[in-house]
């Protein structure tokens, strides 16, 4: 009998196949594009759509909690499709026992970040279960924005253009993985857990000639990369000297044996820019706090399509495949 | 990364890829016995760095991958003995045994629980005395003093629900076994650099003296391994053949006699299954009579007894392993066999030759 295993859930490609196997083959659209959010035509007026769910653990981390990510984590979906995000619901599953001030810190930091965000949070849902039936909290929350340049897609990218990565890689992941295997105490290891409308809606109302933007959560960068390249059918080369790495988060990956390219984000954004537009979308992005150490990492090419190598530091080449298997189960 | 980033340093790589070229006097295989060289070679490119007819090769030194199919069978039998928690690396957690992994043994409902040391398998059984915890002691001399110290914690912590399915192997014996075979023809050896820091440069003697083989002591960063393969094909052009320690800032000639001691109270020698390589004689260790209790084969031996011997497979790791097959030329590579669907351990091991090339050079 086959059974759920926590690599489903790891964003590899044992999700991948699951969606296809199970929800794809019942219901959807068989055409779809495979972004982080849907878009649906409402009158005149384009949708982003998007839900997402939150069972980090612990629930309060260096750099943030579980309600900040909850807000952050579908504001930067909606974000993705070049859309303003505008209303969120918030659903949660509590289990019997959580001591209600817990809850309370919790929709505090919500507020805080949906203020930061720019979105209301309009509906939502509360259901309780018997002790051990979940832990302590889960969230799911949707939103919808209204779409203001149409055709921005992972499937959108073209040979020639500029990868920008919006700063540091690794942050979140790390810091939730040691502080609930409270390894390596004291190391200055924060998520980066943000949400990102000022930095794209400031690219998008300046003009620049943004493709595709994915925010990489999940599998990190080389997830979110070989997704585009496999949905836009090119090739992509990134420098991995280019890549911004804290020295805690690099120290911290190093002894524990992860490969920081695959370790989840919260507050970054992958964005591929026409290459004329590139120093201008950089310029941009710098303003942002979010945004200081935002650098160009790579390129697209033609071919071989979907392929993404990596230019390692000692100049050899290499290729930069998603991650496989459970990396780091309830990180977000 | 202070101790990290200098032994990736552009400059210096590309400079001794350039001594390598003018030392190099025709072919050259050279054996990377540790499965961090493999993995490291794949995740910088070295092999696009090594002169014509420099090639290297993968040998048995990632300790997931030599554990045989039976022991992992055994220790996933020990999961459905009731009360029982199976605690393990990561690593182990997707490889497939005869009929489940470790992943899906805990999807039916089995207490699995993932350590980054074997410690920590003494503090959950610690903290709960209802249960009892049995640690898979996998790996070689170097995560061997780690387990050897959790028995000593948890005798001295006067436990009893805590035990160890020992399968833990010495590599000195095995590459003596497989050198002896025939089978697989080095030119020399990349000795395994955190295995040497616990028994010592000289334990690789035989290598040169029996065998020939020139071997050199190494490290895991790119510099370190090209400054290896240099002292290969240096001693390989002055017709030489020793044990050289490229390896200095972490090994020294004598083993560590704090680890050998901790070794010796809780292990003594026995034979051992490897996959793909047989029983070798003296390859591997039992828990000593004085720490039986902590011995998970003397506290359920009816696993043992119920156990089958795992029918044939078409997963070739055993090839892999021996160094006679290179990961792309297995029929299964990347088809029937990836990391999603793992056919054998070479595939999901972190260490593993299968998984490294699929990674990294695909």
């Amino acid at each position: 009998m086959k059974r759920i295993l926590l690599s489903h859930g790891a964003g590899g490609r044992e999700m991948a196949a699951l969606i296809d196997e199970v929800f794809l083959a019942r219901y959807g659209d068989p055409n779809r594009v495979g972004d982080d959010s849907a878009t649906v035509l409402v009158g005149s007026h384009r949708l982003a759509f998007t839900t997402d769910s939150f069972v980090v653990d612990p629930l309060f981390f260096p750099g943030g909690d579980i309600g900040r990510l909850a807000v952050a984590g579908t504001v930067n979906d909606l974000l993705t499709a070049a859309a303003r995000p505008l209303v969120l619901s918030a659903s949660f599953i509590l289990e019997e026992g959580l001591e209600i001030s817990v809850l309370q810190t919790i929709s505090e930091s919500m507020r805080e970040a949906a203020a930061e965000a720019g979105v209301a949070i309009v509906t939502g849902d509360t259901k309780v279960v018997p002790r051990g039936a979940a832990d302590k909290v889960f969230i799911t929350t949707a939103g919808v924005g209204l779409v203001l340049r149409p055709g921005v897609s992972g499937a959108a990218a073209r040979p020639g253009d500029e990868i920008i990565l919006t700063g540091t890689v690794g942050d979140h992941g790390t810091a939730v993985l040691l502080a609930r295997e409270k390894l390596l105490d004291g190391e200055a290891i924060r998520s980066d857990a943000a949400p990102l409308t000022g930095l794209v809606l400031n690219l998008l109302e300046e003009g620049c000639q943004i493709h595709a933007m994915r925010d990489p959560t999940r599998g990190g960068i080389a997830s979110a990369l070989n997704e585009i390249a496999r949905q836009s059918q090119v090739a992509m080369e990134i420098i991995e000297a280019r890549v911004p790495v804290a020295p805690a988060v690099a120290a911290a990956c190093e002894a524990l044996g992860l490969d920081v390219f695959q370790v989840a984000n919260e507050g970054k954004m992958l964005i591929i820019v026409a290459p004329e537009d590139a120093s201008k979308a950089l310029f941009i992005i710098r303003r942002s706090p979010y945004g200081e150490a935002a650098r160009v990492i790579g390129r697209v090419s033609a071919a071989p399509p979907g392929r993404v190598t990596v230019k390692t530091v000692i100049g050899t080449t290499r290729l930069l495949d998603p991650p496989s298997g459970d990396l780091l189960p309830r990180i977000c | 990364m202070k101790f990290i980033d200098e032994f990736r340093d552009q400059a210096l790589v590309q400079n001794l890829a350039r001594r390598l070229k003018a030392l190099a006097k025709g072919p050259a295989t050279v054996m990377e016995v540790c499965g961090t060289h493999t993995m490291a070679a794949a995740r910088f490119g070295l092999k696009s760095l090594l002169p014509p007819g420099v090639t290297l090769i993968s040998g048995p030194g990632c300790p997931v991958c030599v554990t045989d199919q039976s022991d992992l069978d055994a220790f996933l039998a020990l999961g459905t003995e009731p009360g029982v928690v199976l605690v393990s690396f990561g690593d182990m957690l997707r490889v497939p045994g005869t009929h489940t992994s470790l992943e899906g043994l805990r999807a039916q409902g089995a207490e699995v629980r993932v350590v980054y040391s074997p410690l920590d398998a003494v503090e959950l059984a610690r903290a709960t005395p209802e249960k009892h915890l049995v640690f898979f002691g996998v790996g070689f001399e170097t995560t061997m003093p780690a387990t050897a110290l959790a028995i000593q914690t948890a005798a001295a912590l006067g436990l009893d629900n805590f035990s160890v399915c020992c399968v833990h192997k010495t590599m000195p014996a095995a590459l003596k076994a497989l050198l002896s075979s025939g089978e697989v023809r080095v030119s020399g050896l990349l000795c395994p650099g955190h295995v040497t820091t616990i028994i010592g440069t000289r334990a690789f003697d035989f290598i040169p003296a029996e065998f020939g083989l020139p071997c050199a002591v190494t490290g895991f960063e790119p510099v370190d391994m090209l400054l290896g393969i240099e002292s290969i094909l240096r001693q390989m052009k002055e017709g030489k053949a020793t044990v050289d320690n490229v390896y200095t800032r972490a090994v020294s000639v004598p083993a560590n006699p704090q680890a050998r001691e901790l070794l010796a109270a809780v292990f003594a020698p026995d034979d051992a299954f490897w996959r793909g390589l047989g029983v070798i004689p003296g390859s591997g260790v039992r828990i000593r009579e004085s720490y039986a209790r902590f011995d998970a084969r003397a506290r359920f031996p009816q696993v043992w007894e119920r156990l089958t011997p795992p029918p044939p497979s078409p997963c070739r790791c055993g090839e892999v392993l021996r160094g006679v097959m290179r990961p792309m030329d297995c029929p299964l590579f990347a088809g029937k066999c990836s990391p999603a669907q793992p056919l054998g351990p070479c595939m999901v091991s972190t260490e593993g030759a299968c998984a490294a090339a699929y990674r990294y050079e695909r």
